[in-house]
């Protein structure tokens, strides 16, 4: 019986337990609800709850557990005379796996029978060939000893569905006739049925929560494999990028940061002015046609794809800066410049200051606006003296969130301002940014043990701790900004 | 109804056939009302009777309003104050106001005082502003409680202090007319009884214009009493005469308890 069908079964158990739980409650009354603690649906739901929950969760469990301990149990039964040279257990299990998976479909296609395996033997038969035949394809021809193996990881697999099987079949049924018993007219049904709300928003957020650690864990994992090939000092002290996929590289990570933070200076240069600017427009001038035309307008540009604003800067604004400004001064003679990509993120960016700062401007109480009119101040004088001051903070964090938006981004670097790691202060020379070079170190043909490839999660684990140490402060100064008035 | 104001001293402000639309709705009808200077004037009535559109339209508040219009004539000091030439900024300057919940700015208690002044350029010097400053929360009332913290926020303090403080803001840049619009309705008695207070010491030197909800505040603050009902004005006189002997028949039943 497969995982599927068993989930399936579990849940139409479930199901008709919420029939009979819900008319099991109304008999117990005479049909008069009004002497049911909850509703009817209520009795119904905490039997499906009691039913469906602990199998499901017994099958996750068995589901997660189950594979460890099996493959050790294989691993310690396979001979280290079968492990070749240059192989390794895990590459051995793998094929132990694909073999087993190998004979259950030649069993599905009833070419095979259980006791023709049982018979089967590597030395007289062509294995390799039968498994070949329902598309298993071996590299080489098959160790007798390891098919022994997966013989017998297939029957210990199969055993362990079946216990499987039991147990959560044993457990839903418990659970239903458990939770049957319960009904009576002063059961809390409702108050079991919140309580499983509650648990579900709460493994909700639990898994938010553990992706975040899990991500930072194997960014550390691989970051502290990566310090073990190559120094910190020289990641961490050098100026110098230029990693040779040969070894003997520089991962100096400055010239990096330094254009990383060059590229999102000019972004917020060209992006907070704007979108703030449009902002106070917004929410304080424009009435309400103007507003409804001009905010969604600026909210497209949030939406498009950022690969699309690369492309902007690669054809449109990177030879048009170099023609017009760059040559013309000859101070640089590439498309690719970080003012090229500093400028297109900018706009890109305008919309997250923009919307957000707007959000916040009209948090500020109408209350503040009439009290400093009736003062007999003017809009302008309103918004810098008043309006502005009390939504700083907010605006703040707008910013903050934008800078990070700008730290992390990458299509627009790679496009316009290039690949090539420098330290310059020149804007129309091309240089890069933590995250281009991240990309480029993944990609292609590289071992993935050498320094050169792991070097991409020290800068990604880099890069997470900038944006990270840039949220928290965006988060503080929005919580502060919420104790501002009232 | 069809009664003009009984003839007023000294008027400060003079009102003459005011209509005040919202979009579609009129909210305020052939309002006609003189009132006197250097006095208290509460305007009474159900909600929604218009008496805050009204109290709005003196120091032209409706103008931040989209879709709000407003006809007829309204003099203060003879000047007509909807006139083209008449800056409605420099008007609310002269015409202070008082708002329902105590707003102060979320700034320190100096700076919410200070910014009248500020804006209006009425300092030359920082202890000139400082003198305006104490000066405006002695008239308030305030300044013995908040002499020791005046950098401290304005949003810190009581809700009868903030209140008080608005009062003392609005003082701040000299006006000659002050509109409460229900200045105590979001007090406790305590806080209310100081504002009160305040507002009777007030009447020496300026002309004020208070909405009320509450009957007993109206007839202990006030000289005259405007009853409003439905948009227009239903009695005006002066305040004795209306608790006690009122002649429409609304404000007997509105005084009395009788409806709104």
């Amino acid at each position: 019986m497969s995982v599927g069908l068993l989930l399936l079964i579990v849940i139409a158990v479930a199901a008709l337990g919420y029939g009979l739980g819900r008319r099991r409650a109304l008999a117990s009354v005479q049909g008069d609800l009004r002497r049911l603690h909850s509703l009817p649906g209520y009795y119904g739901q905490s039997v499906f709850i009691l039913t469906a929950a602990p199998a499901l969760l017994v099958m996750l469990a068995w589901l997660l557990i189950q594979p460890l301990v099996i493959e050790n149990h294989v691993i310690s039964t396979i001979a280290p005379g079968s492990i070749a040279d240059g192989s390794s257990t895990s590459l051995v299990l793998s094929d132990v796996r694909r073999m087993a998976g190998g004979l259950d479909a030649l069993v599905a296609r009833s070419s095979l029978s259980e006791g023709d395996i049982a018979a089967l033997d590597a030395n007289s038969t062509d294995v390799r060939g039968r498994l070949a035949e329902v598309g298993v394809a071996l590299a080489s021809d098959v160790d007798p000893a390891v098919f022994e193996t997966a013989k017998a990881y297939r029957l210990i697999l199969r055993t362990a569905l079946l216990i499987m099987t039991t147990v959560v079949v044993a457990v839903t049924l418990a659970g239903l006739f458990f939770s049957l018993s319960r009904i009576r007219p002063d059961y809390r049904a409702r108050n079991v049925s919140e309580r499983a709300v509650i648990a579900l928003l709460i493994a909700s957020s639990f898994v938010a929560v553990m992706t975040t650690v899990g991500i930072v864990c194997s960014l550390v994992f691989e970051t502290w494999h990566f310090f073990r090939l190559y120094s910190p000092e020289g990641f961490f002290f050098s100026t110098v990028w230029n990693p040779q996929f040969r070894g003997g590289s520089d991962l100096g990570i400055w010239p990096l940061v330094w254009g990383t933070l060059y590229v999102s200076f000019i972004a917020l240069l060209v992006s907070v002015p704007i979108g703030l600017l449009a902002a106070i427009y917004l929410a304080e001038y424009a009435s309400k046609t103007v507003r409804a035309v001009v905010k969604p307008a600026i909210e497209i540009l949030a939406g498009i794809p950022t690969i699309v604003y690369g492309l902007f800067a690669l054809i449109t604004v990177g030879p048009f800066l170099r023609d017009y400004f760059a040559a013309p001064l000859g101070i640089g003679s590439s498309s690719s410049s970080v003012m090229t990509a500093g400028l297109v993120m900018g706009i890109m960016l305008i919309p997250f200051v923009s919307s957000l700062s707007d959000d916040i401007i009209n948090a500020v109480p109408q209350s503040m606006r009439d009290g400093s009119f009736g003062l007999g101040a003017t809009q302008s004088e309103t918004v810098k003296q008043v309006i502005l001051p009390a939504a700083l903070p907010g605006i703040v964090g707008a910013i903050l969130l934008a800078a990070s938006r700008a730290i992390g981004e990458t299509m627009i670097v790679v496009l316009g301002a290039g690949a090539a790691a420098k330290l310059s202060l020149n804007p129309f020379e091309a240089m890069t940014t933590i995250t281009v070079k991240i990309v480029s170190q993944l990609t292609g043909d590289t071992e993935f043990g050498s320094p050169e490839t792991l070097v991409a999660f020290a800068l990604g684990l880099t890069l997470f701790v900038f944006t990270l140490a840039l949220n928290v402060v965006a988060l503080y100064v929005v919580r502060k900004y919420r104790e501002q008035y009232e | 109804m069809t009664e003009l104001p009984l003839p007023v001293k000294a008027a400060k402000v003079n009102a003459r056939n005011v209509q005040v639309y919202y979009g579609q709705n009129h909210a305020i009808k052939d309002v006609n009302i003189d009132i006197p200077s250097e006095s208290v004037t509460a305007f009474i009535g159900p909600s929604g009777c218009g008496k805050s559109t009204f109290l709005r339209c003196l120091n032209r508040m409706n103008d931040t309003i989209v879709g709000c219009r407003v006809e007829g004539r309204i003099e203060i000091d003879g000047e007509d104050i909807y006139d083209r030439r008449v800056d409605p900024v420099q008007l609310r300057a002269k015409v202070g106001m008082v708002f329902q919940k105590p707003n102060p700015f979320p700034k320190s208690i100096y700076d919410n005082v200070a910014y009248g002044p500020k804006i209006h350029g009425l300092t030359r010097t920082k202890a000139e502003l400082d003198e305006v400053v104490e000066q405006s929360l002695h008239k308030a009332a305030l300044w013995n409680e908040v002499k020791d913290r005046l950098a401290a926020p304005g949003t810190g303090l009581s809700g009868g202090q903030q209140q008080r403080l608005c009062i003392a803001r609005a003082i701040a840049t000299s006006p000659e007319v002050l509109l409460m619009d229900e200045p105590c309705s979001a007090l406790d008695p305590i806080a209310t009884a100081q504002v009160e207070e305040l507002i009777s010491e007030l009447r020496n030197q300026y002309t004020v214009i208070i909405v009320t909800h509450s009957m007993q505040q109206a007839a202990r603050v006030s000289q005259r009493t405007a009853m409003f009902h439905m948009g227009i004005v239903v009695e005006e006189g002066p305040t004795d005469k209306m608790f006690t002997n009122p002649d429409d028949r609304r404000t007997q039943d509105y005084i009395t308890g009788r409806f709104g």
